[in-house]
């Protein structure tokens, strides 16, 4: 690259005065090219390339511990009885906490910095704090967890606590990608609606909010497969390590798979790693779908656009 | 102000009837909608309050002084303040280490991503990878530590490194690096992609090859929003919690040596809250005081990251 980028710079010294001294060195110029464009190319397949090495790992760790015993068994600590039903129902009621608290919330949020909020100090304040709040690491939300909710509101290490933490973990990401999707809705819709008497709110209801839905529901299900990976924070609030029973209500005590995961592979057992590798098949099968929906979903909405 | 502006249209027709009960809903949606905005400040005033409120508790305890110059970290073992030592920078220095090396990963590797998105690939071969990407960066981090310590670990150890011990901050840091790229990549892309067609062309004309357009040109045009994503994606290692605890060991050591344990600040806060810490006692205290510690630490890096992208939009 540095003997291109010279040639280069030696041919405009030259460029001016000279006529018949021109050198461009073409060839040379055209192999780096080539090199440079595997490079990058190469750049771009490493990640796909680990993916797929994690997945087939993962895969032929997992896949033969997958049976019905697995999916309908409680937690034990022995490898031979353990099952991972109480980690795919704690999860089930977080995520039923998180669709009922952190997307109306998110959304509401969304609408109202997108389409109430005035320019002043308060909102742009409201605006750089989501921005920070999304890069807070996880681990912190936990602590905070820990601190207020478990203990000052005294909600205990529940169910209920851990959905709002993850709640609040994931409400940034709902709020910015909700606020995208709104200020793309053109103007004129809302012009449209209030031509014909529609007032604000109602002009919004019926005719931003639809509109902005697909890029919303993309950007919440991305938001939503996050809270489900998410272990950091659960940890932190104190779900346990097995649960020899299932999750009864709110303030349950609970475990999830990610935490399930990560207890079966602190096990030194070999047998404990294989169970880690077939809950990480069964959250990686989730995440997947998720995902791919939502991606499919904001394929089919750019398209229409 | 919209309702002021329907009602002059409105007054006086018969089709138009005034409605008290819209108005109160207008009202009451409004401030319900407000209300929703004002969580995010409620949250980081409550994360605010419980990192610092505890932090002050354990910095009676432990002076702040002892705190930033001891060079150890023997909290797990302390009963009493006097006899343990509480040096962060033991922490600190594995957080920053294991960021180093997933840098070294992922800066380039990612930039290099984002060039061949932006620049080389063909649309239809765009609208797979970066779908792709997106899943990669979908992985929970728990599977990467997973990942990091039964395969990566195992490999290098029978391939290059037999040294390496089982848990140690090399492969953590490895897949760690892996994690970023797609937030490396994704962020670089949108700088890149934003630069005007205008100025390649212009160095098209000029006779510059592909390459060099995209390296001389369209790299530095975009230079800000890549050094943006370069930020966030320090930032995102430094908070990285699952792939450590699991993989990087327990080990609180002050060392350069990457085939070690080592413990960062995310994984002491795992490993002492994944054990019984009674609320008041030293170790529950400790964890708000690196909690805190780290806090500002992502806080200072993603403002830098924020004014980047915020300088880079105003480019154009």
């Amino acid at each position: 690259m540095s003997q291109s980028s010279t040639e280069v710079t030696r041919q405009k010294e030259q460029e001016p005065g000279t006529g018949g001294n021109f050198k461009t060195s073409v060839g040379a110029r055209h192999g780096w090219d080539r090199f440079f464009t595997a490079l990058v190319f190469a750049a771009t397949l490493i990640g796909l390339a680990v993916l797929g090495v994690l997945l087939v790992d993962v895969g032929r760790q997992g896949v033969p511990v997958l049976s019905w015993h697995f999916f309908t068994s409680l937690g034990s600590a022995d490898a031979e009885n353990a099952g991972f039903l109480p980690a795919i129902l704690g999860s089930l009621w977080l995520l039923g906490i998180v669709l009922i608290v952190a997307v109306p919330v998110g959304i509401a949020a969304a609408v109202y910095l997108e389409e109430y909020a005035n320019d002043n100090w308060l909102n742009r304040l409201i605006e750089i704090n989501i921005s920070n709040l999304a890069g807070v690491p996880s681990i912190i939300y936990g602590l905070l967890g820990l601190g207020v909710f478990v203990y000052i509101f005294g909600l205990g290490r529940s169910i209920l606590t851990g959905g709002l933490i993850l709640s609040l973990l994931i409400l940034p990401v709902i709020i910015i990608a909700t606020r995208e999707a709104v200020r793309a809705v053109p103007q004129s819709v809302r012009e449209g609606a209030y031509a014909l008497g529609a007032t604000q709110w109602e002009a919004i209801r019926h005719h931003v909010l639809p509109q902005a839905l697909p890029g919303a529901l993309t950007g919440t299900i991305l938001a939503l497969s996050r809270a489900i990976g998410e272990t950091a924070p659960l940890i932190a609030i104190g779900a346990v390590p097995y649960m020899t029973f299932l999750p009864e209500g709110l303030l349950s005590s609970f475990t999830a798979m990610p935490i399930q995961i990560y207890n079966w592979t602190g096990e030194p057992e070999e047998a404990f790693q294989n169970l880690a590798a077939a809950g990480i098949v069964v959250l990686m099968l989730v995440l997947l779908v998720s995902n791919a929906g939502a991606i499919w979903l904001r394929n089919k909405f750019q398209r229409r656009n | 102000m919209t309702v002021e502006t329907r009602q002059g249209q409105g007054s006086g027709q018969n089709l138009w009837r005034e409605s008290r009960a819209r108005n109160v809903r207008e009202r009451l949606v409004r401030v319900v909608l407000r209300a929703c905005a004002y969580v995010s400040i409620l949250t980081t005033f409550g994360i605010v309050f419980v990192l610092f409120g505890e932090a002050f508790t354990f910095f009676q305890d432990v002076s702040i002084v002892r705190f930033l110059t001891e060079t150890q970290w023997t909290a797990g073992f302390a009963t009493t303040p006097e006899d343990g030592e509480f040096g962060i920078i033991v922490l600190a220095w594995a957080t920053i280490f294991s960021t180093i090396i997933a840098c070294v990963v992922a800066l380039p590797i990612g930039l290099g991503a984002a060039i061949y998105l932006s620049e080389y690939a063909s649309a239809g071969l765009r609208r797979w990878l970066k779908p792709a990407l997106e899943i990669l960066a979908g992985v929970p981090t728990i599977v990467y530590g997973f990942f990091a310590l039964t395969f990566v670990t195992p490999f290098l150890q029978g391939t290059i490194l037999p040294g390496i011990q089982i848990y140690n901050i090399l492969s953590a840091s490895l897949v760690m690096g892996v994690m970023i790229i797609p937030t490396v990549a994704s962020v670089s892309e949108d700088a890149i992609y934003a630069v005007p067609r205008g100025l390649r062309e212009g160095a098209y004309a000029l006779g510059a090859t592909k390459r060099e357009v995209a390296t001389k040109v369209v790299v530095p045009a975009a230079i800000s929003g890549i050094v943006a994503s370069f930020v966030l994606g320090i930032s995102r290692a430094v908070g990285e919690t699952m792939i450590m605890a699991v993989a990087a060991g327990a080990l609180a050591q002050l060392t350069v040596n990457p085939l070690e344990s080592m413990q960062t600040m995310t994984a002491y806060i795992v490993q002492v809250t994944s054990g019984e810490s009674p609320r008041g006692s030293l170790e529950y205290e400790t964890i708000f005081a690196v909690g805190a510690t780290l806090f500002v630490m992502t806080l200072l890096l993603n403002t830098i990251a924020y004014w980047f992208v915020r300088r880079f939009r105003e480019v154009y």
